[in-house]
């Protein structure tokens, strides 16, 4: 195992590197696009990668999250609704002033863990295929929920959401300050992905990915470790979701569509499904392609549809597993170096 | 007149009847994603695209080769049946070996490039297709078009036609021991491979169909299909994929309280299969008609 980690240490150390000096290369506001979606792809493969459950709707924690970010940081004022269907409803009103973008963020995450456990109690009650359908539905009625709430601003969404001063003072209107906020933002969201999958915890969910009715019988909760893995992977789309509304300045409906849970699942598909690394590169190569195509409009649709069918029959373990499986042949004519990385790459039970 | 709580019956009659329109989509759709699976134990993603085309070749016929509605009704889900062959030879196939998961993958993908070609082609805004059947009936309650009760008709037709088949013939008994034992039923002599293929493309005609059917009803739009798929994927949960009739009943019923939702409390009326969803899944996971694994 040590192996493994230290060579992810390295790639770590060494994206970070890459981090810090790129916004002299290049633009600081797609390199924070990258960020937050690479986090929301690193979040989404946690669930997916190391649990096995394909969530078909992590949309509706990021573009979620995103709203309350954008509200809070704009309005403030919260008016939660209490009552039943036909009964008629009792609107509270919580008075609060328009918050720092910290405060933003973190209650915007806490919300996201919130629909998390919601949604996640419901889930997991079905595996595979009726998991991933039972998603998607939940996120549409997110959706149309996002499209009927007084506050989501309907189409328009929520416009010109203000970028105040971290902490007071660090100046957030500034792209290039802003730039390594969401930097030190994504670092810390990857090292809690990368503990969670090294911890025994982890360990758990691997062996519930491998074999389920085997953990269970092994006396472990399943169930409470899958919903677990669910809420953190739910708070840390809501926080790369929350990010991006700040960044943007906008939160709009686009992130809570069903294409945009599609999005995540391609860009972590085309990284590697189970690798750490493979979301960032994923991440960064939708994201590029999308900006370069932005003038093809009906062709983006068509150009991922295609990325999606390709990757699935020619190279299922997305690149960086690919990359991996053929270090891990090429290291094998070496006397100890094989087992781990070839051990990390492999995506599914089934392959 | 009479009033029910408030709500005319005009209103809430119309509104049954297009529950009905609506459950009867649900039910052919559900049906299809049922058989596909039960034999593949794939989630057929491109459904709701298949749906599309279903809707998009009876207006080609009509408007490039002037072929009528009645026409349509038979040739358009054979044609977008044979694409499913295809697709199925090509790409499905492949995959069989693996984690059901890419079945569903590779499906989405191809519905964001049918769906994709298409807006390309024929933007968002929709294009018109004639109703061949104007007018109505007055039935004293309400005003019931022809066209309506047919698709009401039509669809309970080929509902309880696809239920006879695999349950009462011999072919469907074939379909149903391939459903458990593939190897099995292959050892008896049976092409396994070439009954999944025509199953497959049978689903995806039931599909086009239930497109041929709505076009005059919605115009023909290459988005029709992309937000009715999720309601149907809800509408399989709730229903559990283990029986024929169960997809048909819980197709039509959810229609039908959908319906009524509008009427009563129109503000739910987009969730409440969604709703409906999370309380059957939190009192019987395996949904309604589903057998517990």
């Amino acid at each position: 195992m040590a192996t493994s980690k230290t060579w992810d240490m390295r790639v770590l150390v060494a994206l970070v590197a890459v981090g810090l000096v790129a916004p002299l290369f290049v633009y600081p506001v797609f390199l924070m696009k990258v960020l937050t979606f690479a986090l929301f792809a690193c979040a989404f493969n946690l669930l997916v990668g190391y649990v096995g459950l394909l969530s078909f709707g992590h949309a509706m924690f990021f573009g979620f999250a995103a709203y309350v970010a954008g509200h809070l940081a704009k309005v403030g004022t919260v008016q939660l609704p209490f009552g039943f269907p036909g009964l008629g409803w009792v609107w509270v009103t919580i008075p609060l002033p328009p918050l720092t973008p910290e405060l933003a963020i973190l209650s915007a995450t806490l919300v996201a863990a919130l629909l998390g456990l919601i949604v996640g109690v419901i889930a997991i009650r079905r595996q595979g295929i009726y998991f991933a359908m039972v998603t998607l539905a939940l996120a549409q009625m997110v959706f149309f929920l996002c499209v009927q709430a007084p506050f989501t601003g309907g189409e328009d969404g929520i416009q010109a959401i203000p970028r105040r001063p971290l902490f007071g003072a660090l100046p957030l209107s500034n792209d290039f300050v802003f730039y390594y906020v969401v930097l030190a933002i994504f670092v810390a969201g990857f090292l809690i992905i990368y503990r969670t999958i090294h911890s025994p915890f982890g360990q758990v969910l691997k062996a519930i990915r491998e074999n389920e009715a085997r953990a269970i019988s092994l006396g472990y909760a399943v169930d409470r470790f899958k919903l677990i893995a669910f809420v953190l992977s739910a708070s840390l789309a809501g926080l790369a979701g929350a990010t991006k509304a700040m960044v943007f300045q906008l939160a709009s409906l686009t992130d809570v569509t069903w294409q945009m849970s599609g999005e995540v699942v391609l860009m972590t598909l085309v990284g590697g499904l189970g690798t750490v690394f493979g979301p960032i590169v994923g991440a960064g190569i939708i994201i590029t392609m999308q900006n370069y195509l932005a003038g093809f409009g009906e062709y983006v649709l068509v150009i991922q549809g295609v990325i999606f069918v390709v990757t699935v029959l020619l190279f299922r373990r997305g690149i960086v597993g690919e990359l991996i499986a053929f270090l891990g042949r090429w290291q094998a004519g070496k006397p100890d170096g094989q087992s781990e990385l070839t051990g990390a790459g492999r995506a599914r039970p089934a392959e | 007149m009479f009033e029910l709580l408030g709500v005319s019956p005009q209103a809430l009659f119309g509104q049954l009847l297009l529950g009905l329109i609506n459950g009867a989509f649900y039910a052919l759709l559900s049906l299809g994603l049922a058989v596909i699976f039960g034999l593949m134990n794939v989630i057929n993603f491109t459904h709701g695209a298949q749906y599309m085309m279903g809707a998009f070749a009876s207006w080609m016929l009509l408007n490039y080769l002037g072929v009528p509605y009645w026409g349509a009704l038979v040739l358009a889900p054979i044609l977008v049946a044979l694409t499913g062959v295809v697709i199925e030879r090509l790409f499905i196939s492949r995959l069989y070996h693996l984690d059901h998961l890419y079945g569903l993958l590779l499906t989405f993908g191809l519905a964001l490039v049918t769906e994709g070609l298409f807006r390309r082609e024929y933007g968002i805004s929709g294009l018109p297709y004639a109703n061949p059947l104007p007018g109505g009936i007055n039935l004293g309650f309400m005003f019931l078009p022809w066209y309506r009760a047919w698709v009401v008709a039509i669809s309970l037709v080929v509902c309880f036609g696809t239920w006879f088949m695999i349950e009462k013939t011999q072919l469907g008994s074939y379909l149903r021991a391939a459903t458990e034992r593939p190897d099995l039923v292959q050892a008896f002599g049976i092409n396994v491979p070439r009954m999944i293929t025509l199953t497959y493309g049978f689903g995806v005609g039931l599909a086009a169909l239930a497109g041929v059917l709505a076009a005059p009803i919605y115009s023909v739009n290459p988005v029709m299909g992309a937000n009715l798929i999720i309601v149907v994927f809800a509408v399989v949960v709730i229903g559990g994929m283990g029986s024929i009739m169960g997809s048909i009943v819980t197709g039509f019923g959810l229609g039908v309280i959908e319906g009524l939702t509008k009427v009563f409390y129109p503000e739910a009326s987009n969730t409440v299969i969604f709703v409906i969803m999370a309380i059957v899944l939190m009192v019987r996971p395996q949904g309604l008609f589903g057998t517990p694994k």
